[in-house]
């Protein structure tokens, strides 16, 4: 079984595993699992069974919240081809989310200039959050896990103090911002039947060609994923492996305070004040995991938690708990950690697959013996 | 002084959970694990003392209080095990399976609680939690109402697992081997010890600490479970051992001095200096003291040196 394949393989049985585990509890709790098929169904198409109605503002609506994980997706994967564990996305999301309105409210500026100002100004808040730990990372050594952690949840503070210290602010959220600032699109809602769909599924298209890019053909890119292979002999073939964690980490932390940005600006276009985490950074830790990093499987995986998101509201109007999505999603989360596992048992199967083919060797083996 | 005196049996009450918690988080990172589920298996602990006591408390009384305690404990206990085997067995990254741990806690609470008492939150606990003065040691100036007077007993369970933690870890032949296996686990197989085992048995107990931390959270601080009742405790609890420099009494410490730093905010109206600060800022101290207390601690290593590495027989 060669890599690739068998990174595939992983992830479609983490998946499988995954919908099957969350079919199983469905069934336990006394609920008809065509609940579930129904959901994924609407959520992609807006047909049920019962009526099989085509609507595309569910397909829009699909690909909004999709589109935020593919970049959280992109992030962790990013800073993982350098060897660090970006578990800040969370965290570097909400700063995004917060910078972006910031710029959207209090700088006024002509034209698309403010909508550009606003969300570069999410990327690079998210860029200093990730800044943080690769800096801690590259010079003192300090382990990039923690301080994510701690960061996540200090960017939620700070991001709700900001907001609510706004003018005009209530106390869970902004004014709306100007339509000038707004990625919000009338084209894009209009052919998808008045979903939120908005602008920046072209920021998303363009990261995404920016990661492949960056990552497969530039030598910064290769001296990256040589840092994330073996810090050492990066270091010692001249490669300026301390530069490459900080910027790496940087380079997560835009991506994730994008896709921060991008929510706020296309599809709430305000900014809202958290009482808690909504998970885009977690999930985006499945998404890179269950893409295998690869820039395609990225963009698949994001349209799969994307779909799991927008599930939930639809299993909730037919009674289902909608936390059977974040079982689901969880659980995925869990079969991919497994890897090992899974590689065993799928090592396992293709061996007795392949002797099955061949009785005879089998038996003058033991033989021999 | 006498906002003081009002204060520290108040962040006593949010120490509890979070020294409890931490201890847990010592065990595992001691044996070489680390565990940032403590969050969720804190939740899940909490849930399940809820769904006892709700269900006991009328037939049972104040009992259901502690039995309710001890079946938390146990399902963290049982939560944690899937960490434990993910993370031993099948080498799967530490930090993966943990955040797997903590979404799956969110999920599964919540869909159990609509599916027992059909709603996002529990109805309210039947029986709270005794407050309890301990005659002569009440009467000491100060110390008698820091400490001892109309005082929740779980503060005094969480100075005793200090204790015996410390005499656990430091003072037997159990606890160097199990510190062995977080330093330097090939050393100590090559001494015939078993690093699975210990590893199992330091993850196992801070799932059985986190869920107890977890249930006492639950019966201190709130009148009903809901998705929000440990709302980041576990991750402070995880800062408060690298604060606490990944030792008992540091825990304990820290854990006061963070319990303050979850409480004050509801004082800081009446305190000189500290009146016009925004609530946001007092929640995020333990946060960032965390950061910056890994700073200070970075040039002298002193976390458990395998912590978060998988254990291969092997490797040299």
């Amino acid at each position: 079984m060669n890599k690739k394949t068998s990174a595939l393989k992983v992830s479609l049985v983490s998946v499988g595993l995954g919908l099957l585990l969350g079919l199983l509890i469905l069934i336990v709790s006394g609920y008809s699992p065509m609940v579930l098929f129904n959901a994924i169904l609407r959520g992609l198409t807006g047909m049920t069974t019962m009526r099989p109605v085509f609507n595309l503002r569910n397909t829009g609506e699909f690909i909004v919240f999709s589109l935020p994980l593919i970049l959280t997706g992109l992030s962790v994967a990013f800073a993982y081809k350098t060897g660090m564990f970006n578990i800040g996305a969370e965290g570097q999301f909400m700063v995004g989310a917060c910078a972006s309105v910031v710029v959207a409210i209090l700088v006024p500026l002509p034209g698309i200039l403010h909508v550009v100002a606003a969300v570069l100004a999410g990327a690079l808040a998210g860029a200093l959050w990730g800044f943080i730990p690769g800096l801690l990372k590259s010079n003192f050594k300090i382990n990039e896990v923690v301080v994510c952690i701690m960061l996540n949840y200090f960017g939620m503070y700070l991001s709700n103090f900001i907001l609510k210290s706004l003018p005009g602010s209530s106390i869970s959220k902004t004014v709306v911002i100007p339509t000038s600032a707004s990625l919000s699109s009338d084209v894009l809602s209009s052919i998808t039947n008045n979903s939120r769909l908005h602008w920046g599924i072209l920021i998303v298209a363009l990261c995404v060609f920016g990661y492949w890019f960056i990552l497969n053909k530039t030598s910064f890119g290769f001296s990256l994923r040589a840092t994330g292979h073996n810090e050492h002999a990066a270091d010692y073939a001249g490669m300026k492996t301390k530069r490459n964690i900080i910027l790496s980490m940087m380079i997560a932390g835009a991506l994730a305070g994008l896709a921060g940005a991008i929510m706020s600006l296309g599809v709430f276009n305000m900014g809202r004040v958290l009482s808690g985490f909504e998970n885009y950074g977690f999930d985006g830790i499945a998404v890179a995991f269950v893409g295998a990093f690869n820039a395609i499987g990225i963009v698949l995986a994001g349209l799969l938690f994307g779909l799991l998101k927008v599930m939930a509201p639809l299993m909730q109007a037919t009674g289902v708990p909608k936390e059977i999505n974040e079982i689901i999603s969880a659980f995925i989360v869990l079969f991919v950690a497994m890897q090992y596992g899974i590689r065993l048992l799928l090592n396992k199967l293709a061996l007795r697959k392949h002797n099955k083919g061949k009785p005879n060797t089998l038996e003058t083996s033991k033989e021999g013996k | 002084m006498e906002l003081f005196l009002q204060m520290f049996p108040a962040a006593l009450v949010m120490a509890t959970p979070i020294i409890i918690a931490a201890l847990g988080g010592l065990f595992s990172e001691r044996s070489g694990v680390i565990n940032i589920a403590l969050e969720g298996i804190m939740l899940v602990g909490a849930f399940a003392t809820a769904v006892t006591v709700i269900f006991l408390g009328e037939s049972m009384g104040r009992a259901a209080i502690w039995v309710g305690l001890l079946v938390g404990a146990i399902v963290g206990c049982a939560y944690s095990a899937i960490h434990a085997f993910v993370s031993i067995r099948l080498r799967a990254d530490q930090t993966i399976s943990g955040t797997a741990l903590n979404m799956l806690s969110t999920g599964l609470t919540v869909f159990l609680c609509q599916l027992i008492f059909q709603g996002q939150r529990s109805p309210n606990i039947p029986v709270s939690m005794p407050k309890i003065s301990i005659p002569i040691l009440k009467d000491i100036p100060l110390l008698g109402r820091m400490f001892f007077n109309d005082t929740y007993p779980t503060f005094f369970i969480a100075v005793l697992l200090v204790v015996g933690a410390y005499f656990l870890l430091y003072k037997t032949r159990f606890g160097l081997r199990l510190r062995s296996c977080g330093e330097f686990p090939q050393a100590s197989a090559s001494m015939g010890i078993n690093v699975a085992k210990m590893r199992y048995i330091g993850v196992l107990s801070s799932g059985a600490l986190g869920g107890l931390a977890g249930g006492i959270m639950l019966l201190t601080t709130n009148i009903q479970f809901s998705v929000s009742v440990i709302h980041g405790v576990g991750f402070i609890a995880l800062g408060c051992l690298v604060f606490g420099k990944w030792n008992p009494w540091g825990c304990l410490f820290t854990g006061v001095f963070f319990g303050f730093s979850e409480i004050i905010s509801s004082y800081s109206g009446n305190i000189p200096g500290l009146s016009g600060m925004p609530t946001e800022f007092f929640y995020s101290i333990p946060y960032v003291l965390t950061i910056l207390a890994l700073v200070l601690f970075a040039k002298r290593s002193i976390g458990p040196k395998a912590a978060g590495q998988i254990y291969d027989a092997g490797e040299r």
